[in-house]
């Protein structure tokens, strides 16, 4: 039986745990040798750490026996991408910059599921610092599409998916700063959801865009997805943005919601652009689902999508440039050997320990920020900023949410956008609004690409009201089978 | 926002305290122009009067007591230090 156990559901393990009819232990031993047979092709895990992982599954084995079991996701595995902080573990956010940091502390969405009983698993794969559309930036080691091992995964949370999709972990958790979990969830195959701004707490998570980042669930179904985000969900005292508001029970919450005759939005900036005709058919497919099971679809608009790609790149990259700041050489970080003097010391280290798209916007970021640009252009895309969320709140008055794709082509080759970094920073252009917007927003698989690769369909939610998000989901998620395919590794 | 964006790439890697190779910063340059021209485009919006959004919802100050929390020990913290010695971090000589 534990032969198989990697590609059951969260949901589903929860139960044969329950009953005793597995354990812990034997379900992280499956994800083990799982993750030994596949990921040296598919490159998911910067590292591991085998004992540990099976010390905390013999321990959530200890709790249910005392009938002490910690709720549905005691014993789950969830991979944890490499920008986390998990007490004890690296934390390299696949940077040399970080190559030997070990967390002294645990974020506080680890803190949770630590407290929800799940076992962690593994340091998750991405681009360097999370910037980055196909994990091609990452200073640690190539990552693969486990459904085509010479296409990219997506990023920046590459790892994330691609251990989902290729059965290395049950669950995973990644961060969205313009796209980064559903964009790798679409070309993954797998489900993934970017909650609102201020729904889970950023305290632990290295920084990349501040205004911008968000933890998320990541998992092979809607139901599994539904069960991580509330075990992380919540105010922090440690996190001053984190929103006061009630976390809803959001797995009942697809249950009381089964049937709901939503009215949805197409959003017509979304349909008119250069997506590949191809992948937008399954798209479109949905779209007719969603009206053949009773919901009113009408289009919308959302006029100032075409600014949102330049809006981005000013907003994230300035932030980016102040946060990553404190990747100095002096404290708890890569030092160069070489240097002249204390002040060369920082030019050095920072030389050393950044990749190239790092640079490149440390640069970017310093440049719109520096004195005599910032009214030009920092102030001027937050401007903008607000006209893009007006535009979805105008959108909201109307419908319940909106559906669109999520990526205008399926998962492209390694090395095809590389030498050109606005061609990839424009891969992005239906993920970004989500989080200049601050608003929740998934994606779950809808079909295949001709060549076999897995296209998503993306759903745009109303601030905290990620119930509603998972139930439209999780209603064409019924209705079909993509929960049960699996890359042929 | 100016017509054409004119880039010293030495004063912002200056600002940005990050060494660049004479290719970084041909490279650099290139890029950041053309990322720059694009951004141009907010350009063609009329902003006048519209309010900043620094952040997706307001966040007032948010308050709380000034009383010690964090457990973390001063060696845990120095643990992850490039070079340390009686939990103080060394630097190189910054006074001559």
């Amino acid at each position: 039986m534990s032969d198989t156990l990697y590609y059951k559901s969260a949901s589903e393990l929860a139960a044969l745990l329950e009953k005793k009819e597995i354990s812990a232990v034997e379900l992280i031993q499956s994800i083990i040798n799982r993750t030994k047979a596949v990921d040296e092709r598919v490159g998911a895990f910067n590292s591991f750490d085998e004992v540990d992982a099976i010390a905390q599954a013999g321990a959530s084995d200890a709790r249910r026996s005392d009938g002490q079991s910690l709720g549905p996701l005691d014993g789950i595995p969830i991979g944890i991408k490499d920008v986390l902080a998990v007490t004890g573990q690296p934390l390299t956010c696949s940077s040399k910059m970080l190559e030997k940091f070990v967390s002294p502390y645990d974020a506080t969405c680890i803190e949770k599921l630590k407290a929800s009983g799940a076992v962690l698993w593994g340091r998750l794969n991405m681009d360097e610092f999370a910037m980055g559309s196909s994990t091609e930036n990452s200073a640690t080691k190539v990552c693969s599409n486990p459904w085509n091992l010479d296409h990219v995964p997506g990023g920046s949370s590459g790892g994330s998916a691609a251990a989902v999709a290729a059965g290395e972990a049950i669950v995973s958790l990644g961060s969205d700063t313009g796209g980064s979990i559903r964009q790798p969830a679409s070309h993954c195959g797998v489900v993934g959801l970017k909650p609102t701004y201020g729904r889970v707490s950023r305290y632990g998570l290295a920084a990349f865009a501040s205004s911008l980042d968000q933890v998320g669930p990541m998992g092979r179904s809607v139901t599994d997805v539904a069960m991580v985000l509330q075990a992380i969900s919540g105010h922090d005292d440690r996190d001053s943005t984190s929103f006061k508001s009630e976390v809803a029970d959001y797995v009942k919450a697809l249950s009381d919601n089964a049937g709901k005759k939503w009215t949805l939005g197409l959003p017509k900036e979304y349909f008119d652009t250069a997506s590949d005709a191809a992948s937008m058919e399954p798209v479109l497919k949905a779209i007719e689902f969603y009206k053949s099971i009773g919901c009113e679809v009408k289009e919308v608009s959302l006029p100032h999508t075409e600014y949102a790609v330049a809006t981005y790149y000013i907003v994230a990259t300035a932030e980016a440039s102040s946060n990553l700041a404190r990747y100095d050489g002096v404290r708890y970080t890569h030092r160069a050997e070489n240097y002249d003097d204390h002040i060369d010391l920082y030019f050095q280290s920072r030389a050393e320990g950044f990749g190239s798209e790092v640079k490149r916007r440390i640069m970017l970021g310093t440049y719109v920020l520096s004195s005599g640009y910032y009214d030009a252009y920092y102030l001027k895309a937050q401007k903008v900023r607000t006209l893009i969320r007006n535009d979805f709140m105008k959108a909201y008055e109307e419908v319940d949410a909106l559906i669109a794709p999520t990526s205008p082509q399926p998962a492209f080759k390694k090395g095809e956008k590389t030498s050109d970094p606005l061609s990839m920073y424009l891969s992005d252009i239906y993920t970004i609004s989500a989080n200049l917007a601050g608003i929740p927003a998934m994606s779950i698989p809808c079909g295949f690409s001709a060549d076999g690769l897995p296209i998503g369909l993306q759903i745009l939610g109303k601030p905290f009201m990620e119930e509603e998000l998972l139930s439209v989901g999780h209603a064409f998620e019924q209705a079909h089978d993509f929960t049960n395919q699996h890359p042929k590794l | 926002m100016s017509d054409k964006p004119k880039i010293d790439i030495d004063y912002i890697s200056n600002l940005a305290r990050v060494a660049l190779s004479e290719e970084e910063k041909a490279a650099y340059s290139k890029d950041l122009s053309s990322i720059l021209g694009y951004v141009e485009k907010l350009n063609e919006l009329d902003t006048d009067g519209i309010e900043p959004m620094a952040h997706p919802y307001p966040v007032y100050n948010v308050w709380r007591e000034d009383k010690v929390e964090s457990k973390m020990s001063p060696e845990k913290a120095m643990e992850n230090a490039p070079a340390s010695r009686q939990n103080m971090v060394i630097v190189p000589k910054v006074v001559e």
